[in-house]
């Protein structure tokens, strides 16, 4: 398992990187509080009647589409941009290893990092089951599929990090790719487009969204199809990042 | 080791490196010459296969850099323009990781790090991070970690570029020591390295490969090679001209300098009679009072300049 050697160096690399900066901190903060504020505030957690059900799934995950629509590009944009900018992309890319194994082990790094994020939210997760007794399976399958919407979002991000050495860019155009993902599933905008489009048209549209496959995990199914899909979403986002990078090195 | 056949690479319309072949063997040290924006950066990024070329090839270690990218790239070690390093981590931290990326584990790993560091003298600076390393620092770090897994083959960017003089001579000096197992190529703007390092100097110009040999070679190209330089005192410019005239061998004499008590002058000899010429001056010039006289060697600098800029160097002659 060679390969998995040069991952795993890379992979540990990449994550020293964030935890050298002070980006990594903030991020989290940055994280945790949203995921508080919203939960507990905006969400509506402690309305009358929700206690007693004392459910994570709405007042909590339904949050998590928005969050990381800047967080994740956020956390993304420095990948391929940094390394192009400072020039290290040479040093990285005449190794003795393939592009595919420094792409998976960047990718891992930031995705490994979004899950500690995730994790840190624990202590939400205490205070329901605290206050009642809320079904800890479907919260574990909603934590599941929120890191994988998280992955899917990263390797978007990945996309419009090889593309340019510009961070700031980087970040803009993902979170503009991000958001299609979202919308395309967006109860408001799916009313708008039932207005005109003819419903294979829709059904297409919505299968690309964030949200409606989203939506299974937080209902605690986990289906084999939306995980599919955004394993999907990394993989071609991960495979266009390479041949991003190959055109680029082309000149 | 290093085989390169008809090499181009086109940016756009624009070629940056036009045909070029040549090849370096265990043993030899190439010196990369050529005036900004020659090419040479982009000849050794196809030869790391860090950009792929637009046609021909290039193998190193019987391995196509392209086709069998993993097995050539394990033989060779490379230091890009500008030496690019990770700016978060430290000295320590970034020689680890790439020993690690080079397959070294453990023992072997230390012992690597080890190694560079002290053949590197990053001994002071090995815990700092490197985004606050001096430049001549950055350099050597990003060199260090080139020669960490002790390659077959060095592909050095301007490895010199950015030390102080004590480490420029360092550098040299282990280049061409280790020059002595391994093939390596190494570009370089200062033309006294083609002395201290190279065995083997190729000069590119527009893509073009202009001038390929040994530093002894390149330099008889010059047309000073062979020509004797002569102080005297006492005897007027004139009289110089006119008894140097006399001699065969001689193809023209330039007064260099002319003051009240001495004059310096400039002997080019006809083509082939190189060696020879400062015998036949020194009887020449029985009975005056000869301060210095001395054959010239040809200078790799004035070489350089009348390959790459022919038509600069010929007015400045007049
Ligand atoms: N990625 C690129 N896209 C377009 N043109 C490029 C690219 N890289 C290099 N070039 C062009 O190719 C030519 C050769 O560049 P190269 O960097 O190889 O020169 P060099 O010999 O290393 O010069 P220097 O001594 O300044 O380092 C230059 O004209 C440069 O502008
Ligand atoms: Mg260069």
């Amino acid at each position: 398992m060679n390969s998995w050697s040069h991952i795993k160096a890379i992979t540990k690399r990449e994550l020293g990187a964030y935890f050298s900066s002070p980006l990594a901190y903030v991020f989290i903060v940055i994280f945790l509080l949203l995921c508080g504020f919203f939960t507990f505030m905006v969400g509506g957690f402690f309305e009358p009647g929700r206690i007693p059900q004392a459910s994570l799934v709405h007042p909590f995950f339904d949050w998590h589409p928005w969050f990381y629509l800047f967080l994740v590009p956020a956390v993304g944009m420095r990948l391929w941009a940094e390394e192009r900018r400072v020039g290290t992309i040479e040093l990285l890319l005449t190794m003795p290893i393939t592009p595919w194994e420094a792409i998976v082990g960047k990718f891992l790094a930031s995705w490994l990092f979004l899950a500690l994020a995730l994790v840190l939210t624990f202590p939400v997760v205490l205070t329901v089951n605290y206050l009642g007794s809320p079904d800890n399976g479907v919260i574990l399958t909603a934590y599941v599929g929120s890191w994988l919407m998280a992955g899917a979002y990263l390797a978007l991000s990945c996309i419009t990090s090889a593309m340019t050495r510009n961070q700031v860019v980087s970040f803009i155009i993902s979170v503009v790719l991000c958001l299609f993902f979202i919308l395309a599933g967006f109860p408001p905008v799916i009313r708008l487009l039932e207005g005109w489009a003819a419903p294979w048209l829709i059904s297409i549209v919505t299968s690309f969204s964030v949200i409606t496959h989203f939506d299974g995990f937080q209902r605690g199914v986990l289906d084999s199809r939306d995980v599919i899909f955004f394993l999907s979403v990394i993989v071609f986002s991960l495979f266009t990042t390479s041949v991003i990078l190959r055109t680029h090195r082309a000149g | 080791m290093i085989k390169v056949q008809e090499l181009s690479k086109l940016f756009g319309t624009k070629r940056a490196v036009d045909e070029i072949s040549f090849s370096v063997e265990r043993g030899e040290v190439l010196g990369f010459l050529g005036p900004n924006g020659a090419g040479k950066s982009t000849t050794m990024r196809m030869i790391t296969g860090f950009i792929p070329p637009s046609s021909g090839t290039v193998t190193v270690g019987g391995f196509d850099v392209v086709e069998q990218a993993i097995a050539a790239r394990r033989l060779i070690g490379y230091l890009p323009e500008n030496a690019p390093a990770y700016t978060d981590m430290t000295v320590y931290g970034f020689l680890n990781f790439t020993a690690e990326i080079r397959g070294l584990r453990g023992d072997a790993k230390k012992k690597a790090v080890h190694r560079v560091v002290g053949t590197c003298f990053l001994e002071p600076v090995l815990h700092q991070s490197i985004e606050t390393l001096s430049k001549g620092y950055r350099h050597r770090t990003c060199f260090a970690q080139s020669i960490i897994h002790d390659p077959d083959v060095l592909i050095l960017d301007e490895p010199t570029d950015g030390l102080d003089p004590n480490q420029k001579h360092e550098i040299r000096q282990l280049i061409r020591r280790m020059g002595e197992k391994k093939a390596i190529i190494f570009s370089t703007h200062i033309l006294e390295e083609v002395d201290a390092a190279c065995t083997r100097a190729i000069i590119i110009d527009r893509g073009k490969i202009v001038a390929n040999g040994t530093p002894h070679q390149l330099r008889s190209k010059s047309e000073w090679a062979g020509a004797v330089t002569l102080r005297v005192t006492g005897i007027s410019a004139a009289a110089i001209n006119e008894r140097m005239a006399q001699l065969s061998a001689v193809k023209r004499t330039a007064i260099l300098r002319e003051d009240a008590t001495s004059v310096t002058a400039r002997v080019f000899p006809k083509p082939n009679v190189n060696g020879v010429l400062a015998g036949s001056i020194a009887d020449a010039a029985q009975g005056w009072r000869i301060e210095e006289l001395h054959t010239e060697e040809g200078r790799l600098d004035e070489v350089f300049r009348s390959i790459t800029m022919p038509d600069t160097a010929t007015e400045e002659k007049k």
